[in-house]
């Protein structure tokens, strides 16, 4: 199979799944004939029909509250947010209702929100917003965020498969930017585990989603400059963390950089650097370090959303600062 | 019981209610109140866990509507259905576990009172956010026509739910995919304490559906014959595929929200007015004049349910609170 961009990786894995499992439906708003606002249902009505590609009124609760009400009733549904901004909208229906299920109910609710997030596309605040930290404190929510086609895919078909509502959050930025080779239709990538994306004795990132492109560019200038070799961890499960290889990696490098686009504040860091305090403290050789967005919605102008969000120069920076403590 | 042996077979052919039917319609509004009697009893007692949540008055509506529902049909009820829940099947012993918050629970004490699901018998239970089972009862609805089934889903949502933003977009999306949907507003005069004046400007809540495209019916909810005929007539046309319909029972929450509310907001004279008009009382009447019933079938009725909730309660009871070690356990399925 020919390297594929990181959207149509998506595409693959939902099209494979929807051939493998006839309860798999997609539903959203626009995803009809019209493919979706980023194409990633091009051709399926076509192929598929109404019945297992429905374009949606345009109604989050809706949207994912029919797509609960289906799960519950034995069918696994595919939403597509049109941004993951629009969750806003629908909140109620993930917390309330399909997050409290299977604790209240012991019934499964097999359902997959895609999050279509983030900055660097100038979208201005409605549309480039991080919402992950939001639902990484609902028990019952498994969050997923790759940064490459090959995982986008095999997390897609985990994510389908799994017996939980899973949030997909797919970074705009990466839709077309990158391209690799996917693995084979059987191929899935566990849910819960992150990766080693290059290695590295002085320092480690972790990150997840488009961050991990930035981060590996700043760990390759950080060794041109300064010799110094940052291990690159791609977390890409947010809920559940994956615990072992967070304290392995402070346990080999001593010092660790958090990053993510998400604002600063109540991000998704915080509760990584909480894990490390609480379970590698000895390990630390310096204090937990965090780069996020500014707190602050993202800006239109790209001059002030450059300045708002992570960028390669500011992991060097936040790298070299940690390398001298 | 001879009565509860009719739920076993067809209930109301072609439409019409027989009377056994009719005698069934009245012993489960009965039944109903008696078990919401013996919630508020266990309630003085300090045995209830929480809040207790009455039907009082809700009975016509509650019985009626689910007794429209064959035996594959979905039920999403309210706190105050606890009528619906009976006629769908729902066994005494498992409503008072739930109330008393026990091990053997339907919940496993995750959740009370009739926040349970009974998939076995299609019964799915509120969240107390009440709007927001609408668009889940839709889902529902959703993969019955996906799947090519001839089920139809009954819900549930009251006067002060039904401005919540989830019941306009689980009945548009309803009404725009022609879903199996039948959509009852129990109107009970007041929201917690606020009055129906202060939570819409609509002459009915019926009048809603013209904006959906969808009939809208408002009825007496007192009335268990027309409540059952209405929602029918809903479930029939659900069921040919034409869609879902709104119904508006009116009925009066004759106790407070809960049993901590002393309900001192109600006017005057208003619960007076409202018990001349109680749904079990108007259908006892009819029933004694038309020697269906006759005082004496009437007390065998009334101990036989005296005894089976005495009997589930004592059960329920048995079962102790569920261990506290397991309290993180089912968050997520395997």
């Amino acid at each position: 199979m020919p390297p594929l961009t990181y959207i149509d990786a998506i595409s693959r894995g939902m099209w494979e799944e929807m051939e493998r499992d006839p309860s798999v439906f997609l539903i959203g708003e626009d995803i009809g004939a019209y493919g979706g606002a980023f194409k990633a249902t091009k051709g399926f009505f076509e192929h598929f029909g109404p019945k297992r590609v429905i374009d949606s009124v345009l109604s989050e609760s809706a949207i994912i509250g029919a797509a609960t009400g289906a799960a519950v009733a034995g069918m696994r549904p595919i939403v597509e947010m049109q941004f993951a901004d629009f969750v806003t909208s629908g909140f109620n229906q993930v917390v309330t209702n399909a997050a409290k299920i299977h604790y209240r109910w012991r019934i499964p609710v097999p359902m997959v929100i895609r999050l279509p997030t983030g900055g660097y596309i100038h979208g201005g605040p409605y549309h480039s917003a991080s919402t992950e930290a939001w639902f990484a404190h609902v028990p019952g929510l498994k969050i997923v965020a790759p940064s490459n086609p090959a995982d986008a895919k095999g997390l897609l078909k985990s994510a389908v498969r799994d017996n939980n509502p899973v949030l997909f959050y797919e970074f705009k930025y990466l839709y077309r930017r990158i391209k690799g080779e996917v693995p084979g239709t059987d191929v899935t990538v566990p849910i819960g585990k992150g990766e080693v994306r290059r290695e590295g004795g002085d320092l480690t990132v972790l990150t997840y989603g488009s961050t991990v492109h930035f981060s590996l560019e700043a760990a390759e200038k950080l060794s041109k400059a300064d010799g110094i070799e940052t291990r690159v961890v791609d977390l890409r499960t947010l809920l559940p963390l994956d615990r072992d290889l967070i304290t392995e990696s402070v346990r080999a490098t001593g010092k660790v950089l958090i990053v993510h686009e998400d604002t600063l504040t109540g991000g998704v860091g915080g509760e990584i650097a909480a894990l490390i305090a609480e379970h590698a403290f000895q390990d630390l050789d310096a204090p937990v370090r965090r780069l996020g967005a500014l707190d602050a919605p993202v800006p239109f102008a790209p001059t002030l959303e450059a300045a708002h969000l992570p960028d390669t120069e500011k992991i060097v920076q936040a790298l070299r600062a940690l390398a001298l403590y | 019981m001879v009565i509860t042996a009719h739920a076993a077979g067809k209930r109301a052919s072609g439409g019409k209610l027989s009377n056994p039917d009719r005698l069934e319609l009245y012993y489960y509004m009965r039944l109903a109140r008696e078990c919401d009697n013996a919630i508020l009893r266990l309630y003085r007692q300090g045995k209830i866990v929480g809040g207790a949540y009455t039907g009082n008055g809700n009975e016509a509506t509650a019985v009626g509507s689910a007794y429209a529902l064959e035996k594959d049909d979905y039920l999403f009820p309210m706190h105050r259905d606890l009528g619906a829940q009976l006629v769908k099947g729902e066994s005494l012993r498992n409503i008072f576990l739930q109330q008393l918050g026990r091990a053997d629970s339907l919940t496993c004490g995750r959740d009370g009172t009739g926040h349970y699901a009974d998939p076995s018998l299609r019964l799915y239970g509120n969240v107390s956010h009440l709007g927001a089972m609408i668009p889940m009862a839709v889902g529902v609805a959703l993969a019955v026509k996906l799947r090519g089934e001839k089920a139809v889903v009954m819900n549930y949502i009251g006067d002060g739910g039904s401005n919540a933003g989830e019941f306009h977009e689980g009945l548009n999306m309803a009404a725009v995919m022609q879903l199996p949907f039948v959509l009852i507003i129990e109107n009970n005069q007041f929201a917690y304490s606020t009055p129906v004046r202060m939570q819409y400007a609509a002459q009915k809540l019926s009048d809603r559906a013209a904006g959906y495209g969808i009939p809208g019916f408002t009825i007496d909810g007192t009335n268990v014959s027309l409540v059952f005929e209405t929602c029918r007539k809903a479930v029939d046309r659900a069921r040919r595929g034409e869609g879902p319909t709104l119904i508006e029972s009116v009925t009066m929450r004759m106790h407070g929200h809960s049993a901590s509310d002393d309900a001192a907001y109600v006017p005057a004279g208003m619960i007076d007015d409202w018990r001349k008009k109680d749904p079990i009382d108007r259908l006892e009447k009819i029933l004694l004049a038309d020697h269906v019933l006759d005082e004496e079938s009437k007390k065998k009725m009334e101990s036989d349910i005296a005894a089976g909730i005495d009997d589930a309660v004592a059960r329920a009871v048995e079962s102790g609170y569920p261990s506290g070690e397991d309290a993180g356990e089912g968050v997520y399925a395997p």
